[in-house]
């Protein structure tokens, strides 16, 4: 059962500097073409799952200590960075860290690292057909645009690279709603249309919710709940939680926050 | 007059020694934030070697540079490789002490060999080379340094521009994480940007021993000489190296012809300090792009 599965992750425990547990546990699967996503307050270990995939662990001085990480069913944890984007993981960071200094095509065209020498113009092309905001900008300093060019920028980088699974940290934050439901569609389309892999995670459940296909659940380190994303969407402690209902499944009021009594179920 | 364009005519041709030399100092910067005091002496280095290849090995000139310029890459190749390498992730202070034990190393290697003495390449430039009109004569050495520096920033400009290994070197530069995140072999872009500054050194050296002569002591002071250079032009700016190296060769030349020689090596510091009172990032460093 588990051949189909593109990524499997086996109870794996992750340790910064030899002292700090972040992750105690964590399994979790993903199944080629879906969109898997990773919900958590801040803090639940999320990112830290992200990098133990893609290997950015080690530069942070982390390391999975025990369980297995399997992509395409070969073992790729602590591997280093240089490997994994070789086997096809690509993951775009947090807070949207394009390179400053290059413009927007340099930018884009560091994406092709993983194979170098290779024609890129097509794949030029097809980032500038999802981001069509990117054109008119090519030539600026990445430094110069939005945050929701940015945004789209790092993204398209990662396409660049041709991931057979792409791993997304919160391309929400810090955006204005109507960009975010821009990106949104358009990580929809390169799910669909490339038949791109997609883990994301996202503070943003409404959203995260809308477009994936399954998810999980993040507190401390540990996954807590995990379902397809319709049962979790209908799920009275994700709507309480992450998704700002009441109880009763309507809109919650700020005016209720003092009469918060309710426990996570699962704590 | 004539006296007046002669200093600027040699001025520009060191300055752009000193660009060269300053532009291989930058590269190790930008792509891992090293000071390499060593510099000077792998500069140092690529003369000798130069000249043991068309003295005692007795090969043609323009096979001799292009071993020079082989052998100086490898020779920064080689560095990164077993000096550097384990030394990533530790304090940038132990690297950087590093290639003060480097240069104290090379430098004892080349005295041991080559002792103190001056050394002169054989003549080789043709006698054509040289500019003569009227009160303008311009030796063949200085018109050669001038056309083997422009050709070689030329070159390396075009490099990093638009060359895609030239891209991902700076994506290096401007953000470390990021490029790993896509796969860009961090570790061999340190060990290229060794092994190209290496090599520039090694032309520089080259040109300045056609100058100067070829002692150890006076080469390997150029490494030195790159600290005003590259603060001028900004400790970032492959540019402002070039930029910093004119304005460096022509201070020094000026104070050398009207002054008087011995200040020639004190001017430029002077200057320095002058222009970082108004300028702190140097003429062309790159003021950091904030946006929140």
């Amino acid at each position: 059962m588990e051949n189909n599965k593109l990524l499997v992750i086996n109870n794996i425990s992750v340790i910064y500097s030899d002292v700090i547990q972040v992750l105690k546990g964590v399994s979790l699967s993903v199944e080629p073409g879906q969109v898997v996503s990773l919900l958590g307050s801040n803090g639940a270990g999320k990112t830290t799952t992200l990098k133990a995939i893609s290997g950015l662990l080690k530069p942070e001085n982390g390391e999975v200590t025990e369980g297995s990480v399997l992509f395409d069913g070969k073992p790729i944890h602590n591997h280093s960075p240089e490997t994994i984007t070789r086997a096809g993981i690509i993951q775009v960071l947090e807070g949207r860290q394009p390179f400053k200094y290059l413009t927007i095509e340099e930018n884009l065209r560091v994406g092709t690292a993983t194979r170098w020498g290779k024609p890129y113009r097509q794949d030029l092309d097809k980032v500038y057909h999802y981001f069509p905001a990117l054109t008119k900008r090519r030539k600026t300093l990445a430094g110069y645009c939005s945050g929701g060019e940015m945004q789209m920028l790092v993204i398209g980088r990662a396409l660049m690279a041709h991931p057979k699974l792409l791993l997304l940290d919160e391309p929400s934050l810090g955006l204005a709603p109507l960009i975010v439901r821009e990106i949104f569609q358009i990580i929809e389309r390169i799910n669909r249309e490339d038949g791109t892999t997609i883990v994301l995670v996202e503070q943003n459940a409404n959203m995260a919710l809308q477009i994936a296909t399954y998810g999980y659940v993040m507190e401390n380190g540990k996954i807590v709940m995990e379902g397809r994303a319709e049962e979790l969407r209908e799920n009275p402690d994700v709507k309480e939680f992450y998704l700002g209902m009441g109880a009763a499944g309507t809109a919650k009021s700020y005016r209720d926050v003092k009469a918060y009594k309710r426990r996570k179920r699962w704590l | 007059m004539d006296f007046f364009i002669q200093l600027l005519i040699n001025g520009i041709s060191i300055g752009f020694l000193y660009g060269l030399s300053a532009m291989g100092f930058v590269m190790i910067f930008k792509s891992s934030s090293v000071l390499n005091f060593a510099h000077g002496e792998i500069l140092a280095f690529g003369a000798f070697l130069f000249l043991a290849l068309v003295t005692w090995a007795q090969l043609p000139i323009w096979l001799g540079f292009l071993v020079t310029l082989a052998g100086s890459f490898v020779l920064g190749f080689v560095i990164e490789r077993i000096f550097l390498r384990p030394l990533i992730g530790e304090l940038l202070i132990y690297v950087i002490m590093l290639t003060v034990g480097l240069a104290a190393m090379f430098k004892g290697g080349m005295l041991l060999v080559w002792g103190g003495n001056l050394y002169t390449y054989p003549d080789f430039l043709p006698e054509g080379l040289g500019i003569n009109w009227g009160i303008v004569q311009v030796p063949p050495v200085y018109v050669a340094a001038v056309i083997i520096g422009s050709l070689f920033l030329l070159m390396f400009g075009l490099f990093f521009k638009f060359s895609s290994q030239g891209i991902y070197m700076r994506s290096v530069a401007d953000n470390q994480t990021a490029a790993l995140s896509l796969g860009v072999h961090v570790r061999r872009v340190f060990a290229l940007s060794w092994a190209i500054a290496a090599m520039v050194a090694g032309i520089s050296g080259i040109v300045l021993g056609i100058i100067n002569g070829i002692t150890v002591h006076e080469l390997s002071s150029v490494g030195l000489k790159v600290f005003p250079v590259v603060i001028l032009g900004g400790l970032d700016s492959i540019g402002g190296a070039i930029i910093g190296g004119l304005i460096i060769g022509l201070l020094e030349t000026f104070t050398g012809g009207y002054l008087s020689p011995s200040l020639r090596d004190v001017v430029p510091y002077i200057a320095l300090v002058f222009i970082l009172l108004v300028k702190p990032y140097g003429l062309f460093g790159l003021a950091e792009i904030e946006r929140v």
